[in-house]
C-alpha cells in the first residue's frame, strides 16, 4: 500500500479511538468536568500528564534543536524535566490536599482576596494562550506535512476533534484520550530510534547506543561525530556551547520553574484520589517523560551523524546523481535543499556559508526523516505522523481546559455569578471550552507577530507569576494578600517588559527600544531565559510588601497548616 | 492525643519534611546545574564508556537522577506520614 493511504488509515484509526473514548467518557458533573471525578490512578495520571506535557515541540522539534546545538541543547532536556522534582516536593501534594478545582482558586483562598484570584487568572491566561498558539500551529503543520491537506484545513480538523472530546468530556474525556495519545506518541518516537541505534551501533537501546562504538569498529559514536562535524567546520558536538554559561544556567532555571508553574500541568494532579498519589504520580509522569527525553539526545546525535555522513563520506562530498531517496523526498517538502553552486557535480556541506551547498537543512527533519533514513517500513512513517498529531492535540486540550476552567469556575462562579447552580456552571464550562477552542483556532489561523518564539516565553510568564505565588502560599504563613498580588504583578511585568524591550512591544518590529542584541542583555541573559529573574523579583517584592502589611488572619494561617499534612483529604470538591 | 500534642506533631512533621526537601533539592542542584552546567568542562575529562561524563550528566544522567529523587521523596514521605500519624485514612 502506498504511504499516503497508509498514513490516512493510521491517523484515521487513532482519531476514531479518541472519538470512541470521548463518547465513553462524557462528563455529567462539574467534578468530572474539572478533575475527572478525582479517581484517576496515579500511574494513569502520570501517563496523561506526560502527554499533556510533551507538545509538538518536544516530539518534532526538540531532537532537531539538540542535533544542531549539541551540548547547547541541554537547556531543553534538563529544563523540561527538572521542574517535576519541584512539582513533586513543593506544590503538587499540598495543592491536592487543598482539594479544589483550579489554580487561581487556591491563590484566591490562600490570599483571602478575589483580586488575587483575578490576577492569577490573568497570569494563567497570558501563559496558557501564548502556549496554545504554538500547539494549534503544530496541529496545522503536522497535518499539512503528513496528510498533504493545507494548513487551514488541518487546523479545522484538529479543532473539531478537540471540540468533540473536550467539550463533551472535560477533564474526564481529556484524561483518557491523553493516555491513548501517550501510547501512540511514545511508540512512534521510540520505534525509529531503536532501529537507528541498531543500525549504527548494534545496541537496541538508544540511551546505551549513544555511548557505544560504531558497528564493526572500535570508535565511539560520539567521538566520531565530534570528528566529522569538525572536519566540515562546525563546533565539536559534545562541548559546543549555546551563548554564555550564565545564560544556560538561567534559561534552564526558567524552564524548570515554568514547568512547575504551568496550570495545565498542576491541575492534572487534582485528579488523583490521595495526597500520596499526587507525589507518586509526579514520579510516574517523569518516568514516562524521561523515556522520550533520554531517547531524544540519541536520536539527535545519530541523525546528525547520518546526515553528515551521507553528504560527506571521508572527505568525498555526495554526488548530485547519487542522492538517496529520502533526500529527494524531503527536498520536495522544502525542508532540505541542496544546490551545486560550483558545478562540480557534488554537494559540499560546510559550516562556512560561502562554500556550503546544503542551502537548507530544517531542524525538524531530524525526527521527520528518521524512519526513511533508517529504511523502516511505511507503517512506521505513518505512525510518526499519528505521533506528532497526538503530541500537539493532547497538549492543546490540556491547555484549553486550564483556560476554560479559570473562566467558568474562577471568574463566573467564583467572582461574578456565585449564585449559579452546579448544572448551570457545567453548561458555562462547556461554553467556555468551546469559546477557548474558537479563540485558539483563530489565533492559530492568524498567528499574531509574537507567535514565533512563543513557547519559551510561556514558561517565563508562568515562572515569574504563578510558581512563586503558590510556593509562598504553602511554605510561608506570613505572605499577605498585598504581598502576593504585588509579587505576581511585579514578576510578570518585569519579565514581559524585558521581553518587549528586546523583541518589540507585543513583538511589533521596530518598537523594541534596546534592540535584540546580546550586548544589551542584562548579565547576558536572553529574553526567553528571563522568567527566572522575574521569579526572583516576585519573591523579593512579595516578602518586602508582606513585611509592611498586616499579617494574614488566623484562619488563613490554620488553612496553611491544614494543607501541609495529608490527613483528612477528600476528593477534590467545589466547597 | 490532645489537640496541642497533635499540633506539635504536625509542626515536627513539617520541619522534617522541609529538611528532606532541602537535602533532595541540593542533590537536584548538584546533578543538573553543578555537573551539567557549571562543572561540565572539568567532568568532560573523565570518560563513561563512549560518553564524556559532563555531557552524560547534561543529556542523560541528570534526568535519571530527577526520577530517582521523586521516588525517594515519595518513599520517605510515606514513612514520615506514618511516623507522625498524619497519613490519609
Amino acid at each position: 500500500m502506498d504511504l499516503q493511504s497508509l498514513t490516512y488509515i493510521v491517523v484515521g484509526l487513532t482519531f476514531a479511538l479518541y472519538i470512541g473514548i470521548a463518547i465513553w467518557a462524557r462528563a455529567g458533573t462539574t467534578s468530572e468536568f474539572y478533575v475527572a471525578g478525582g479517581g484517576v490512578h496515579p500511574v494513569a495520571n502520570g501517563m496523561a500528564t506526560a502527554a499533556d506535557w510533551m507538545s509538538a515541540a518536544s516530539f518534532i522539534s526538540m531532537a532537531g534543536l539538540i542535533a544542531f546545538f549539541g551540548y547547547g541543547g541541554t537547556v531543553f532536556l534538563m529544563g523540561w524535566t527538572g521542574g517535576y522534582v519541584l512539582l513533586a516536593m513543593l506544590l503538587a501534594p499540598y495543592l491536592r490536599k487543598y482539594g479544589k478545582f483550579t489554580v487561581p482558586e487556591f491563590i484566591g483562598d490562600r490570599f483571602y482576596s478575589n483580586t488575587a484570584r483575578v490576577v492569577a487568572v490573568v497570569c494563567l491566561i497570558l501563559a496558557s494562550v501564548t502556549y496554545v498558539i504554538g500547539q494549534m500551529k503544530g496541529v496545522g503543520v503536522a497535518f499539512s506535512r503528513f496528510l498533504e491537506v493545507d494548513y487551514d484545513t488541518g487546523l479545522y480538523i484538529g479543532m473539531a476533534l478537540v471540540f468533540f472530546y473536550a467539550v463533551l468530556g472535560g477533564m474526564k474525556g481529556i484524561t483518557y484520550t491523553q493516555i491513548a495519545q501517550y501510547c501512540v506518541l511514545i511508540f512512534a518516537y521510540t520505534i525509529p530510534a531503536i532501529f537507528i541505534s541498531l543500525n549504527l551501533t548494534g545496541n537496541p537501546i538508544p540511551q546505551l547506543g549513544l555511548g557505544s562504538t560504531l558497528i564493526g569498529t572500535d570508535v565511539y559514536l560520539l567521538d566520531r561525530l565530534d570528528q566529522i562535524v569538525m572536519e566540515i567546520g562546525f563546533n565539536e558536538y559534545t562541548t559546543q556551547a549555546r551563548l554564555s554559561m550564565t545564560n544556560t544556567f538561567f534559561y534552564t532555571l526558567s524552564l524548570m520553574i515554568g514547568t512547575a508553574g504551568l496550570p495545565h500541568v498542576i491541575i492534572r494532579f487534582f485528579t488523583v484520589p490521595k495526597v500520596s498519589d499526587a507525589r507518586k504520580s509526579a514520579g510516574w509522569a517523569l518516568v514516562f517523560i524521561a523515556i522520550l527525553y533520554t531517547t531524544a539526545p540519541a536520536v539527535a546525535a545519530m541523525a546528525r551523524y547520518n546526515l553528515t555522513n551521507t553528504i560527506n563520506q571521508d572527505g568525498n562530498y555526495m554526488l548530485v546523481s547519487e542522492k538517496p531517496d529520502w533526500f529527494k523526498t524531503w527536498e520536495k517538502t522544502g525542508l532540505l535543499a541542496a544546490e551545486d553552486k560550483d558545478g562540480d557535480g557534488r554537494i559540499r556541506y560546510h559550516a562556512d556559508p560561502e562554500i556550503n551547498e546544503m542551502v537548507k537543512v530544517d531542524r525538524d527533519i531530524m525526527v521527520l526523516a528518521n524512519p526513511e533514513i533508517a529504511k523502516l517500513p511505511n507503517w512506521v512513517i505513518a505512525l510518526v505522523a499519528a505521533g506528532g498529531l497526538a503530541a500537539a492535540l493532547s497538549t492543546a486540550a490540556g491547555l484549553l481546559l486550564a483556560i476554560a476552567s479559570s473562566i467558568s469556575h474562577d471568574l463566573l462562579k467564583g467572582v461574578f455569578k456565585p449564585e449559579i447552580s452546579e448544572k448551570q456552571e457545567l453548561l458555562y464550562s462547556r461554553l467556555a471550552m468551546a469559546g477557548a477552542i474558537a479563540v485558539a483556532g483563530y489565533l492559530g489561523l492568524n498567528p499574531p507577530g509574537f507567535a514565533a518564539g512563543t513557547v519559551a516565553i510561556a514558561f517565563g510568564l508562568a515562572a515569574s507569576s504563578i510558581f512563586p505565588a503558590l510556593m509562598m502560599g504553602i511554605f510561608s504563613k506570613k505572605i499577605t494578600k498585598e504581598g502576593a498580588i504585588a509579587g505576581m504583578i511585579a514578576g510578570i511585568s518585569v519579565t514581559m517588559i524585558y521581553v518587549f524591550q528586546h523583541k518589540g512591544i507585543m513583538f511589533i518590529p521596530g518598537t523594541s527600544f534596546l534592540g535584540d542584541m546580546g550586548p544589551n542583555w542584562f548579565l547576558g541573559i536572553e529574553p526567553n531565559a528571563f522568567g527566572s529573574i522575574g521569579a526572583m523579583v516576585n519573591f523579593a517584592v512579595a516578602f518586602a510588601v508582606s513585611k509592611q502589611t498586616q499579617e494574614p488572619p488566623a484562619h488563613i494561617q490554620e488553612l496553611v497548616e491544614h494543607i501541609r499534612v495529608p490527613q483528612g483529604a477528600g476528593s477534590a470538591t467545589d466547597h | 492525643m490532645s489537640s496541642e500534642n497533635n499540633s506539635d506533631a504536625k509542626a515536627a512533621y513539617w520541619k522534617e519534611n522541609v529538611r528532606l526537601i532541602l537535602t533532595l533539592l541540593a542533590v537536584w542542584f548538584v546533578v543538573s546545574y553543578g555537573f551539567g552546567i557549571l562543572l561540565v568542562d572539568v567532568l568532560n575529562n573523565i570518560n563513561l564508556f563512549g560518553y564524556k561524563l559532563g555531557f552524560w550528566f547534561a543529556q542523560q544522567g541528570s534526568i535519571y537522577c530527577f526520577v530517582i529523587l521523586i521516588f525517594y521523596y515519595t518513599k520517605k514521605m510515606t514513612a514520615l506520614d506514618r511516623k507522625y500519624g498524619v497519613e490519609e485514612e
